[in-house]
């Protein structure tokens, strides 16, 4: 387990590297035994790539996070495993709602592609340079990011065949 | 593009050079054209509602797609509207192969945010019943994927001691599908009379029903012939991809976290982790078959090391009292009901908890508000990651392999698209 002081100087290793910089890693998080470090997200790729040459280097899982009402809003997790020494840090960062961009891990990291694209089908993340960001779980042609805090449960008509477009994704 | 012309394929098969001579070919050449196949949605090769746009030349896969979405069902964000005791029964549905490791990860990390002890004898009984879900799960996989390959008799035999477990779930639980048994802070009741007796005798039989498997599978020459050597993927492409389970062990990774980073007691327990070798279609079927006698050595531990004590948290503000204190307890009924309508309330922050399921890293992320709803529930499913690493696998095989490839891949559908 990395402890908290572990943590500090970690996040303090890499506030070192060119890279990322001062202003790179916000802060850090210990909470239940857990590890975390909140950083600014267009060094996302930076503190990655810095963490796998430190031994990280599989990466569990990318998902998605609504802080409503809190701005900003969205936040992304990445879970980073170390197998040899059986240590896990997690990278949390926040984009605003307004311009939720978030450059895309997927070149470097094959794993995230799929889930990259599960956050921005249901939260709207933009992930630039992503290969193929496209709705993965919904409809192409769905309207809106359904897990946002703001997206109302039930909100969705059901299609019955009185109110059913009569093209799949044809306007009304 | 006739890229694949003249290159030797996974299998040792050389396809032959083209003739330049179309006449040859009564007129049109046979191999040339790139053909897109349409494969599913219902498909019984694709093991639930999967789509795969599969492009082809003459027999041979150059690329596939998964297309999925089509049993999404919201679940994560039903979980959001209701108390965190409510949320275990939605979960148990994504992964419909594997409901008691969803319940597991959701309470885990409830737990780990409540900051709550589970009793050592609730560890015990869970382990029992994660272990029996774990063989469950791998028996539906044998016997669809020897399905798959032709076999249809295995099929009857392994739903036969499908059901010897389906049974004992319905003793211990009143359920055999979704059980809602676990609970946050242990199990909602504790095993009954007689379910020892059962569960030794199947413990019995099981080791020599999966021998019964192996003769049946491991000589016979078309189940060899379609899964030695066919599709194999090197350990570092399947970390890159982020394959976990099974899959990544077949290929000579020796990662299990029950036994890299414990939980509920597994440190106690003397198993083994099956690893393969050449991380092909067999490996993947001999890991899982050996991963059946182990969970049955775990189950035979823990039963006959349970502890005596409470199954469940004797914390009032998470568990329900028992019945009969109702009746006599003005305390008791006011806990019961608060838990009931409000639920309890769990401190604020979040937990992302891994454990090992049938598939793999089965990880709940857990984000609460202060509330008594979870503000944010994430299922990290493995069935959802590893199918990112079929195209890479199939690619340059014959599509005959990747029907069985798909097979050993076991995806469940339902924790997919959840």
């Amino acid at each position: 387990m990395i402890d908290a002081p572990a943590l500090e100087a970690l996040a303090d290793q890499l506030r070192g590297e060119p890279e990322i910089g001062e202003q790179g890693i916000a802060g850090t998080e210990h909470f239940r035994a857990q590890a975390a470090l909140h950083i600014a997200p267009e060094r996302i790729g930076a503190v990655l790539s810095a963490l796998r040459e430190r031994g990280f280097r599989f990466l569990a899982s990318v998902h998605g996070v609504d802080y409503l009402p809190e701005e900003p809003r969205l936040g992304v997790h990445y879970q980073l495993l170390d197998m040899s020494a059986r240590e896990r840090i997690a990278v949390k960062l926040r984009v605003p709602s307004e311009r939720p961009e978030v450059p895309s891990v997927t070149p470097a990291w094959p794993t995230a592609n799929h889930q990259e694209r599960e956050v921005y089908d249901m939260f709207g993340v933009i992930f630039v340079g992503h290969p193929d960001l496209r709705r993965i779980l919904m409809p192409d042609h769905y309207e809106g990011h359904p897990q946002r805090r703001d997206f109302p449960i039930g909100g969705e008509p059901v299609l019955f065949t009185y109110n059913e477009s009569p093209q799949l994704g044809a306007p009304e | 593009m006739s890229s694949l012309q003249g290159r030797t394929l996974a299998q040792g098969v050389t396809l032959a050079p083209l003739s330049e001579d179309v006449e040859e070919w009564g007129g049109a050449r046979e191999h040339d054209e790139l053909f897109e196949l349409n494969f599913g949605p219902h498909h019984p090769a694709t093991h639930g509602v999967l789509r795969l746009i599969v492009t082809l030349q003459g027999e041979v896969v150059v690329e596939v797609k998964p297309i999925i979405g089509y049993v999404h069902t919201g679940i994560e964000k039903t979980a959001e509207d209701k108390s965190y005791w409510k949320v275990i029964p939605v979960l148990e549905r994504m992964d419909y192969l594997s409901y008691y490791f969803n319940a597991m990860a959701f309470c885990s990390a409830t737990e780990r945010l409540l900051e709550l002890e589970v009793p050592e004898r609730a560890q015990y009984l869970r382990v029992i019943h994660l272990e029996l879900n774990r063989i469950m799960s791998h028996l539906v996989w044998l016997g669809t994927s020897a399905l798959d390959l032709g076999a249809i008799s295995i099929f009857w035999y392994c739903f036969r001691e499908r059901e010897a477990i389906l049974d004992l779930f319905e003793m211990s639980s009143g359920q055999r599908m979704h059980t809602r048994y676990f609970q946050v802070g242990g199990v909602i009741e504790d095993i009954p009379r007689g379910f020892e007796r059962k569960l030794r005798q199947f413990l019995k039989v099981m080791p020599a029903r999966a021998d019964q498997y192996a003769d049946i599978l491991n000589a016979n020459e078309i189940v060899l012939q379609r899964l030695r050597g066919t599709c194999p993927l090197s350990a570092e492409r399947l970390l890159a991809l982020g394959v976990s389970g099974p899959l990544l062990r077949a290929a000579g990774v020796p990662w299990d976290l029950r036994k890299a980073t414990p939980y509920s007691s597994y440190e106690r327990f003397d198993f083994k982790i099956p690893v393969g070798t050449a991380g092909d279609n067999y490996d993947r079927y001999a890991v899982r078959h050996a991963e059946i006698y182990e969970s049955v050595k775990i189950i035979e531990q823990a039963l006959d090391g349970l502890p005596e004590g409470p199954h469940i948290t004797p914390d009032r503000k998470v568990s329900l009292p028992p019945r009969h204190e109702l009746a006599t307890s003005m305390e008791a009924l006011i806990h019961h009901f608060k838990l009931v309508t409000e639920g309890f309330r769990v401190p604020a922050g979040e937990a992302y908890v891994p454990i090992e399921s049938p598939r793999g890293e089965l990880a709940c992320f857990v984000r609460s508000d202060g509330s008594s709803k979870p503000a944010r529930v994430h299922m990290r499913d493995p069935s959802f990651v590893n199918l990112q690493a079929l195209s890479e696998m199939v690619r340059g095989s014959y599509i005959a392999d990747m029907i069985a490839t798909v097979a050993m891949l076991d995806p469940v559908l339902g924790g997919i698209d959840r």
